[in-house]
């Protein structure tokens, strides 16, 4: 097991604090861009039923880019994935149970 | 035992050693990060629960101005790309050109919040006070934490200017600027996800 | 995991920079005598002994205020508070026990001897350390401020509204109680981050995450539970503290606030927070357990891992504390079955305990009989804590003494008995003298009686009827026969004294021997662990040379040997010895972070800022200047002190470093 850490954590190290180039940076920032024009034409185009789930996928899409992409996490260790999606996680499941309790999900 | 050989000169060195590998400072901002996502999930089921409780006063769906909302959310949107374009100067030693990331983080960051104090006096001249209803109170209270975050870090983004300029930084140059845009970046997605589910939402 | 034993190369991390003097204006306080050196000091060991005494003073705080509330419910028309002195009485009583005494306690133990365990020279963040504390220091100050501002705050340690509200708490202490509470929040989100972090990347070379000590793994534990559930009750607090102070309605039922609400948000923290109070006294009596009955920890993964899955089970359940408000039959069958649910890795670790002890060569100290304490009436908590898991059941108890009962069995029996264990155990490696036993037999016995004393009638008074947070009682409500109230209420009472005196015994063993008590020897108790391989007290060092790790027990199995002829375990070679050894190969160069003024005028700037949230806007700026100069002297000074700094001047010209951030 140690062996098998060992390696990833060189394999790991080449690319540690790289990430993108700049300009990787710049497409991903267009992309994002382009997924908030999306969002914000719900509001003047109706998107009838799909309204909801497309535009909480884009909003779902979005957060991931830049938690990946912006804040390295995709390029980083995991272990910071880990602590973060954690949280992340606890927030979702604590609230929306939370939020179930007040019937929220169902009027 | 191959752990071993490798700390064996643990303590005994100016350099950095910790047992992951990893930076203690970006552990930290990354717990912290973890937590903050329970602080704001707080604030926006608070505003989700009473969105709906109008007893008084502007209903959400009448008072939010949404392409003016979207053009500061762009603003805020484009601030993480400067900001990532700085963390990457900073990686490669180019103090100058960090500064310069830096500095246009913090006007996209004062736009932003400029727009929000706009948005603030507009509401409340439409009639939205703080304790007009439900509503307002969760909407000020969970947009007011989200622009106190962003002052705090047009704060540490000017902060670190000054410092950077005046070569006083203590520790790794690259990770504290890397660190502030973590934190940068994390006011970002928090946004993304009150433009959704506030805005575009409608109750 | 990717996550064990990745060196960093050393290119990889460009020199620091190290400006040569901290801010110019300010001197670096470096004395290592006298106040300076503790009001300064950013050294884990002297931040866990400040944290120890702070809270101590606390516990013996709340305690009085327990005894006054027993004193008044001993006899029926109690006379001794009147019912909004009695209020306050209990809510203080509470929140000071819980926020004041067990967490700081906690934080206490954690911070002295979890670096130690793990074979570090200090914590990951030693200022932020200093500043954990002091933030810790200044929430209870203003918590309890409150007494004689007005008057203390009065609505149930849980707060719930309408107690919450103006109308039935118009005093200040509502407020104080909700800034008090965030800077002490405050205070634990930063300790966690920074224990978690020196958990995960300041261990001894070879220590694995399997081969650290259960302690270590428990304080980890409750530190992920208090990372991920302080912020909610930051939110619950903001929310309060607006409705209070700029007129929200959050919690306000007339305006259309939901009350439960709040309930939600308190509970959601609330009962993570539970185990964030347990679970260190299972890591202290899960040390304690093997080392006096020489055996190894029966089944040290199970422990670990049934340490874990409560934290995170613990996450899952919190709205059993709700059963009664509603909430409809589907969130109580789900909650009341993650609830039992949780009964199951509890379980898991009583009987890992027990066989421990089963075939051991059990040695009787102090230290022993309260981990067996522990024990037992842990398991009796339990087992009422289980019959709350059956909603049905929880209907008929909710806010009635059986519960009261209850969460002072597996708090009081539980909790602060572990803690106990802890003072015994850990005396000798912090102050280098023993505590009396004879005294701690005394300590433990009157502390065992009293405290069943007192809380074992209150199943009876509970499932009688009577209700919790009642101020005063007659004798026409008191009933007849076995069962009546005047006499369970009156036996509490005698017992609350009787335990009273057990830790009047424990303050004079404490005061007896810290005059002419024995010293102590390195290794006293044959223990097993790493904090042992070092002097006692430890040097500002810690250790003389970081030890390499090969084994859980570490410390066990550089003195004892497996005979493989007979299976038994031989012993090779005196503690002392090895701790001498330690001293004669020491590391030449050990660099230590410098003392610093900053966590201490950070701590303060906040706490003038929660007062001027009470007490208006010049105040909030005073204290908000102070946190932004605070910060920057923060920023701009080195963590590690400059030779010419270190008064005077170090001899060899070695200077001190371990940590290079912070």
């Amino acid at each position: 097991m140690t062996t098998q850490t060992e390696q990833h954590g060189a394999g790991h190290d080449a690319d540690h604090g790289h990430g993108l180039t700049d300009a990787g940076y710049i497409r991903i920032a267009l992309i994002l861009a382009a997924i908030t024009a999306l969002e914000v034409s719900t509001y003047y185009v109706d998107f009838g039923p799909l309204f909801m789930p497309a535009l909480l996928t884009m909003m779902v899409v979005k957060f991931v880019m830049v938690v990946s992409y912006f804040m390295h996490l995709k390029f980083d260790n995991r272990l910071f994935s880990l602590l973060f999606y954690v949280g992340l996680g606890l927030a979702l499941f604590c609230y929306i149970a939370a939020l179930a309790t007040f019937k929220f999900f169902i009027s | 035992m191959a752990d071993v050989a490798v700390h064996a000169d643990h303590g005994s060195d100016h350099g950095h050693h910790s047992s992951t590998g990893l930076s203690n400072n970006k552990l930290a901002m990354w717990l912290f990060l973890g937590s903050e996502c329970l602080l704001f999930g707080g604030l926006i089921s608070t505003y989700m629960l009473y969105r709906g409780r109008v007893s008084d006063g502007p209903h959400p769906s009448g008072i939010y101005d949404i392409p003016f909302t979207s053009v500061s959310s762009f603003v805020l949107l484009m601030s993480s790309l400067t900001m990532v374009l700085a963390v990457s100067a900073a990686q490669k030693g180019d103090d100058k050109k960090t500064n310069l990331w830096l500095l246009v983080t913090a006007l996209l960051g004062s736009t932003f919040i400029g727009g929000q104090v706009y948005e603030f006096t507009a509401f409340y001249r439409e009639g939205l006070g703080f304790t007009t209803s439900l509503f307002g109170s969760s909407f000020y209270t969970l947009t007011g934490f989200h622009g106190v975050h962003v002052s705090v870090g047009i704060i540490l983004l000017l902060s670190l200017m000054g410092i950077i300029r005046k070569n006083r930084v203590t520790g790794n140059k690259a990770e504290v600027v890397e660190l502030i845009g973590l934190y940068w970046h994390f006011v970002d997605i928090v946004w993304i996800v009150i433009f959704t589910l506030v805005y575009l939402i409608p109750s | 995991m990717a996550i064990i034993e990745r060196p960093t190369s050393e290119a990889a991390v460009p020199a620091l920079a190290t400006p040569s003097a901290s801010l110019g204006a300010l001197k670096r306080p470096m004395t290592e005598s006298g106040w300076k050196s503790w009001l300064f000091t950013v050294d884990h060991k002297k931040i866990g002994i400040m944290y120890g005494t702070v809270a101590m003073f606390f516990f013996i705080v709340a305690g009085v205020e327990a005894l006054l509330i027993r004193l008044q419910l001993a006899a029926p028309n109690g006379k001794i508070l009147n019912a909004d002195v009695y209020n306050q009485m209990f809510t203080m009583h509470a929140t000071t026990m819980v926020f004041l005494f067990a967490m700081p306690m906690a934080a206490a133990f954690a911070n002295y001897f979890l670096p130690l365990q793990i074979g570090a020279r200090d914590v990951a963040f030693p200022r932020l350390n200093a500043l954990s504390l002091w933030l810790f220091v200044t929430g209870g100050i203003v918590l309890n401020l409150a007494w004689f501002l007005g008057g203390a705050a009065d609505g149930g340690w849980f707060m719930y509204a309408p107690n919450s509200g103006p109308i039935f708490s118009p005093s200040n202490g509502v407020d104080f109680w909700v800034v008090g509470l965030q800077i002490a929040g405050i205070a634990s989100l930063i300790g966690s981050i920074n224990l978690i972090v020196t958990v995960l990347n300041m261990r001894a070379p070879g220590m694995t995450f399997m081969k650290m000590p259960v302690f270590t793994w428990m304080i980890l534990v409750v530190q992920f539970l208090l990372v991920f559930s302080l912020p909610v009750i930051t939110v619950a607090l903001v929310l309060l503290m607006f409705q209070r102070e700029f007129g929200a309605t959050f919690f306000d039922a007339a305006a259309g606030g939901d009350p439960l609400l709040w309930q939600h948000l308190f509970w959601i923290f609330g009962h993570p927070e539970v185990y964030v109070l347990i679970l260190p006294a299972f890591g202290i009596i899960s040390e304690v357990l093997p080392t006096f009955a020489r055996k190894p920890l029966f089944g040290y993964p199970f422990v670990v891992f049934s340490g874990a899955a409560i934290g995170l089970v613990g996450f899952g359940v919190w709205a059993h504390h709700m059963f009664a408000s509603g909430l409809g039959p589907v969130s109580v069958a789900v909650f009341s079955m993650a609830t039992m649910a949780i009964a199951v890795p509890t379980g898991v670790k009583i009987f890992n305990w027990l066989l421990t002890m089963w075939g051991g060569k059990i040695w009787y100290t102090t230290a022993m009989k309260f981990a067996i304490g522990l024990v037992l009436l842990f398991t009796v908590g339990g087992l009422s804590g289980v019959t709350h898991a059956v909603a049905p059941s929880d209907t008929q108890q909710t806010d009635t003494y059986y519960i009261v009962a209850h969460f002072h069995y597996v708090l009081f029996g539980g909790m602060v008995f572990g803690l106990f264990s802890g003072f015994y155990y850990w005396w000798p490696k912090v102050f280098n003298r023993m505590l009396n036993e004879r005294l701690g037999s005394w300590n433990f016995w009157l502390m065992f009686v009293g405290m069943n004393l007192t809380f074992g009638p209150m199943h009876i008074l509970g499932l009688q009827g009577q209700p919790r947070r009642m101020y005063v009682w007659t004798p026409q409500r008191a009933g007849e026969g076995f069962f009546n109230l005047a006499f369970w209420n009156m036996v509490a009472s005698i017992g609350s004294f009787i335990l009273a005196t057990g830790i009047l015994v424990f303050l004079i063993n404490v005061l007896v021997t810290s005059r002419k008590g024995e010293k102590a020897e390195l290794d006293p108790w044959d223990a097993r662990t790493l904090e042992w391989l070092t002097t006692s007290p430890p040097k500002a060092h810690n250790f003389d040379r970081i030890p390499v790790v090969h084994h859980l027990d570490e410390f066990f199995h550089r003195k004892y040997v497996e005979d493989t002829a007979t299976h038994t375990m031989k012993r090779v070679a005196d503690g002392a010895d090895l701790v001498r050894a330690e001293e004669a190969a020491a590391d030449k160069h050990i660099h230590l972070p410098g003392p610093s003024y900053w966590p201490l005028v950070l701590a303060l700037g906040i706490g003038v800022l929660g007062l001027g949230t009470i007490y208006g806007i010049p105040i909030m700026v005073v204290g908000g200047v102070m946190i932004l100069l605070g910060s920057f002297g923060w920023v701009l000074e080195p963590s590690v002190a400059d030779d010419s700094e270190i008064d005077p001047p170090s001899l060899d010209g070695s200077t001190k470093e371990i940590a290079p951030l912070g």
